[in-house]
């Protein structure tokens, strides 16, 4: 028994060695990662960010560098805290704040201690950076916007969140991303690959030599160069016409869906988002919740889109065999059931056929079309069903698939939509004729509606709406280059077309006439609510037109929408038309219209709802006038308010 | 007569381990103290140069310790034990200062350690003395004339302030155990020490509510002949004075760095702040060899490619601290197998202690496999972070002359001793 003590130890000590190994090195441990190894410094090499240009090869967005202190907590050895914080400028708090706030986040990994020095303070820095253990500044680059205009279409790029860095390997922390517009849409394009390089080091923190003679080491990849469809003289003056607006504007080239304007109101100037204010400038445009800059109505705000859809109705009219252009429908002020009346009119000339239903824009017509279409099927659901079709044919009802990230559906209601709403079978056509002129259950968004205008451009097909034009040494998706086809034949379209084109010899856009160019347009108005204190009240209509130019062989389709801009023809299609001869003709002739909207400002109207008193709308708002703005006019920051400060 | 060359009848087992030993101790060595490009191996300006020279003048002490007649070392036990001896007095008035321990000789541009010699020395007195047919380790009067024989050193080392190396001298205990100790010893030792973990870990309350209810439990239902009761009592009290005594040597005799280290291996510092301050100092190289054999995971990053090595994140790598390396480099799968290799080497010595016909060989033997045990336990053991850091060397592994030829002297003696117990008698 004596001779087993020191023997059975023996054996029992390697058995808890050998225990213990594997405890440490097998079932305790990641896999190895040279990226987790604090013996083994990353240097990274961020690589140019790809160029922006527009679609005649002017430079928008270029690059700035920028430099960074970041820090890896837990190689944060004990310093002269006072003396660093006096470098940086922050107080003892700040760092500790910093400290606790990246220890949380990981001990192990960089994160950012202050983005983005100035370059004197970076100067400072640059020597003594050495002498804090932990901490050593990373260049980045920066954007540098050569333009003020169409911060909603370029974006801007910021900060990885948490988010980014769990679940795309690619970016670290501090990394800089596209946050909103191509910025965010064409990311890996824009920013090509960071280069790595893994240096050795010893426990003073002091490099060795490149770890493994540099064999994982990587060279950056720079970014690649973009061109946007965007015209940027023409995003210019869409931005200036829209100033003291809300709304939106959507031009398309109808051969091709290339983008040419993109316009929100109110914007910003993308400059903001640039640098060590980026943060504080972003809470500041994402707090304004009146004037929402950071919204895009261009793309996401769903309106009712009023009367331009009645040119649908008419298409769809056509194509299932219920109507001919010839036949006439009487108007008596609006649409009556038996002597109950569904919907009213305007003054106009009855009756009347389909040119001259469009043409004056009768509700009227298009509700006794609309019937027709549901009720040919002898079931409603069914012709609800083919109506829909046919809509949604045109992009809408859905999304667009176009290469920005952000978008709404919209909505095209079919059969189930009101079985569901009324029960199975317990509706018929009169319970939505609204859908006929654009209101009821129809929503959709300008962009929408600038694509279905180029599909009746193009007389039936469209292509998917797209931001980009060329990437360097690289196709751009064929998706955008494949037409899409409407379900309504081609031989449908002429007369709708010259409906349209009478609406600005003849009809509703008759003031709108542009000297020279061949317009097809359709004036909307669209009735709007909104919660104000928890009590649904209606403000003054929207304004909404759509238009495509010229007439044969189109050059540009538009959509226009100003919120609260009451008639169709008042704002929307004053600015349509300016677009559009700005465009073709590269100038404005039409100087008393520019004049006009340049005047005119929505302002007063849209602070009515917020200012607690009673108001009137539509016909007892009186139109505001201003000092005609010009392109020099400073935006302050907050909405498209000429700053006081600035003037 | 079946053994005609006798000359070369030595456990090759136990040499082909030494030998795989030592080897794979040196490439770690390298890897751990290289820095830049290795030009020779014999590059007497870094550590694993020297260590080639270590090695190859082991080598010539290996051949002259067995062409040595085995009966020399059992003739001149005593004397050896006594030169021994005055060399570790000797340092008293010659020796030289490192790191806080006053245990070196300098000899030209070269040290040398007394402390590592004394151990083979007191394991040949004290095989001596065991052998001895007079003695009788089952009489207390010869169990206090053997324990002299370790005090002596342990207490001179301990006085040159190397409290590690001390410690290896409780490592006779299983000598003396081997050799007849009775075994109420070893239940005392068992309990002593669990009562003093107790005492720090929890409170003296806790240590002596346990110690009585194991006391009285023993008396009442562990015997058939029940004792007076005032014998358990009388235990009880020596278990509290023994708690107190624990906890008053603990706060107020222990040094500074040694109480942390306690500390740190029972867990008692709670506070935080205070622990990142002692993981920044006192557990620093614990901390970064544990992180070092962590990164290593199943198979290693490969010779020379170890980047906590190469970087020199744990201090002192290359010679108390080298199963890091080992841990880095070669994974699991390679410290697993080194400790494989010592328990090996260390269950051949015993297995061959136990067939050696003469009490001496026997004893030494046992002495031998105690000895290198304690050092493997301790030394592994503080790497990986199980057991309070003790500074002692890794037997053949370890960077340093006078731990490798001390270790060789005692192993080969042990070696030539086997190789001649066919001529016992
Ligand atoms: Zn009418």
């Amino acid at each position: 028994m004596r001779k087993l003590l020191l023997l059975s130890i023996i054996v029992i000590v390697g058995l808890v060695f050998i225990a213990r190994l594997f405890y440490l090195q097998v079932y305790n441990e990641d896999p190895y990662s040279l990226f987790d190894d604090n013996a083994i410094r990353k240097v990274y090499d961020y690589p140019k960010r790809g160029y922006v240009y527009d679609r005649n090869d002017n430079l928008l967005v270029a690059n700035q560098p920028s430099y960074d202190v970041m820090f890896i907590p837990r190689e944060v050895k004990a310093m002269d805290t006072l003396e660093f914080c006096n470098l940086l400028k922050i107080t003892k708090e700040d760092f500790i704040k910093f400290y606790d706030k990246a220890y949380r986040y990981s001990p192990r990994l960089p994160s950012v201690f202050i983005p983005q020095l100035s370059r004197i303070e970076y100067a400072v820095l640059q020597e003594k950076i050495r002498k804090y253990q932990g901490f050593y500044i990373q260049k980045r680059s920066l954007r540098d916007y050569q333009t003020t205009i169409g911060a909603n279409v370029l974006g801007d790029i910021g900060e990885v969140n948490n988010y980014i860095i769990e679940n795309e390997p690619y970016y670290k922390s501090g990394d800089l991303i596209g946050k909103q517009g191509v910025e965010l849409s064409y990311e890996e394009v824009l920013r090509g690959v960071k280069g790595i390089k893994f240096i050795q080091k010893d426990r003073f923190n002091r490099d060795i030599g490149p770890y493994k003679d540099g064999i994982y080491d990587t060279l950056p990849q720079p970014g690649k160069d973009i061109s946007i469809t965007i015209d940027s003289k023409l995003q210019e003056y869409g931005e200036l016409l829209m100033r003291h607006k809300h709304g939106g504007i959507i031009a398309i080239e109808p051969s091709s869906g290339e983008i040419l304007a993109m316009v929100s109101a109110p914007s910003y100037n993308p400059n903001l988002l640039v640098g060590r204010q980026r943060s504080r400038n972003f809470s500041k445009l994402y707090t304004d919740t009146i004037a929402k800059p950071l919204f895009d109505r261009s793309l996401k705000a769903q309106y009712a889109p009023g009367s331009p859809f009645k040119v649908l109705s008419a298409l769809v009219g056509l194509q299932e065999n219920v109507v001919t252009t010839q036949d006439q429908f009487s108007c008596r002020g609006g649409y009556y059931l038996g002597s109950r009346r569904l919907t009213g009119c305007h003054a106009h000339a009855s009756p009347l056929s389909m040119n001259q239903g469009i043409a004056q824009s009768c509700n009227a017509y298009f509700v006794n079309v609309y019937r027709r279409i549901i009720d040919k099927y002898d079931k409603p659901h069914d012709g609800m069903d083919v109506w829909s079709n046919h809509i949604k044919s045109f992009g809408l009802g859905d999304y667009l698939g176009y290469d920005l990230k952000i978008g709404n559906k919209g909505r095209i209601p079919d059969g189930d939509f009101y079985d569901k709403w009324y029960g199975k079978n317990r509706w018929s056509s009169t319970y939505n004729i609204s859908n006929s002129i654009g209101q009821g259950e129809v929503e959709a968004t300008p962009i929408q509606l600038a694509n279905m205008v180029a599909a009746i451009a193009n007389r039936g097909h469209f292509f998917t709406p797209h931001i980009i034009k060329k990437i360097e040494g690289q196709e751009i998706d064929e998706k955008y280059t494949t037409p899409n086809h409407t379900t309504i034949d081609k031989k449908h379209f002429e007369p709708v077309v010259q409906g349209m084109f009478d609406v600005y010899n003849t009809g509703t856009a008759y003031s709108l006439r542009v000297p020279g160019i061949d317009i097809c347009g359709k004036t909307g108005t669209a009735e709007n609510f909104k919660k104000i204190d928890g009590k649904t009240t209606q403000l003054t209509d929207h304004s909404i037109f759509v238009a495509f130019a010229p007439k044969d062989n189109p050059k540009i389709a538009i959509a226009v929408f100003v919120e609260n801009g009451y008639w169709g023809s008042r704002f929307a299609g004053r600015i349509a038309s300016l677009m559009i001869e700005k465009y073709i003709k590269g100038e404005v002739t039409m100087n008393s219209m520019e004049n006009w909207i340049l005047t005119h400002s929505l302002e007063d109207e849209y602070a009515k709802p917020y200012s607690g008193k009673p108001f009137g709308i539509n016909r007892q708002s009186a139109l505001q006038v201003i000092d005609k703005i010009t392109k020099d006019t400073v935006i302050n920051p907050i909405s498209n308010r000429p700053s006081p400060f600035n003037q | 007569m079946q053994r005609e060359f006798r000359g070369l009848n030595f456990d090759w087992i136990t040499i082909i381990l030494f030998l795989l030993l030592v080897g794979f101790g040196w490439l770690n060595i390298m890897s751990a103290s290289h820095s830049g490009e290795i030009t020779s191996y014999f590059d007497m300006s870094q550590p694993y140069g020297k260590q080639s020279v270590f090695i190859i003048f082991t080598l010539f002490l290996i051949v002259l310790i067995l062409a040595l007649d085995a009966k020399f070392y059992e003739r001149f036990a005593s004397i050896i034990y006594i030169i021994s001896m005055l060399s570790l007095i000797g340092l008293f008035f010659f020796g030289k200062n490192v790191n806080g321990a006053l245990g070196w000789y300098g000899v030209g541009g070269m040290t040398i350690q007394p402390s590592e010699f004394a151990k083979f020395a007191t394991s040949l007195a004290l095989a001596k003395y065991m052998s001895d047919l007079q003695t009788n380790m089952k009489t207390f009067k010869d169990q206090l004339k053997a324990v002299a024989f370790i005090l002596l050193p342990a207490i001179l080392i301990l006085l040159q302030n190397d409290a590690g190396s001390t410690v290896v001298y409780a490592a006779f205990f299983f000598v003396f155990y081997r050799e007849g100790l009775q075994q109420v010893y070893l239940v005392v030792a068992i309990f002593l020490i669990v009562l003093s973990v107790l005492a720090l870990k929890f409170n003296v309350v806790v240590a002596v509510l346990v110690s009585a209810i194991l006391i009285f439990g023993h008396h009442f239902f562990g015997q058939k002949k029940r004792p007076q009761i005032f014998q358990p009592i009388a235990i009880l009290l020596v278990c509290i004075l023994f708690s107190f005594g624990v906890k008053y040597f603990y706060n107020n005799i222990l040094q500074f760095h040694q109480k942390d280290r306690i500390s740190l291996w029972l867990r008692l510092e709670k506070d935080p702040t205070k622990l990142h301050d002692m993981k920044q100092t006192i557990l620093y190289n614990l901390h970064e060899s544990e992180k070092a054999i962590s990164s290593g995971g199943l198979t290693g990053k490969g010779f020379m490619q170890g980047t906590r090595t190469t970087g020199k994140f744990v201090p002192e790598q290359h010679t108390d601290y080298i199963f890091s390396t080992v841990g880095e480099e070669w994974g699991f799968l390679g410290s697993a197998l080194l400790v494989i290799l010592f328990v090996a080497l260390l269950l051949r010595i015993l297995y061959l202690a136990e067939l050696q016909k003469s009490t001496f060989s026997r004893v030494y033997g046992y002495c031998v496999a105690s000895i290198l045990f304690a050092h493997f336990m301790i030394n592994i053991g503080m790497v990986m972070g199980l057991i309070p850091t003790i500074g002692i060397p890794l037997p053949f592994f370890s960077y340093g002359g006078s731990a490798l030829w001390a270790f060789t002297i005692l192993l080969f003696i042990f070696v030539k001793l086997d190789s001649n117990r066919i001529n016992e008698w």
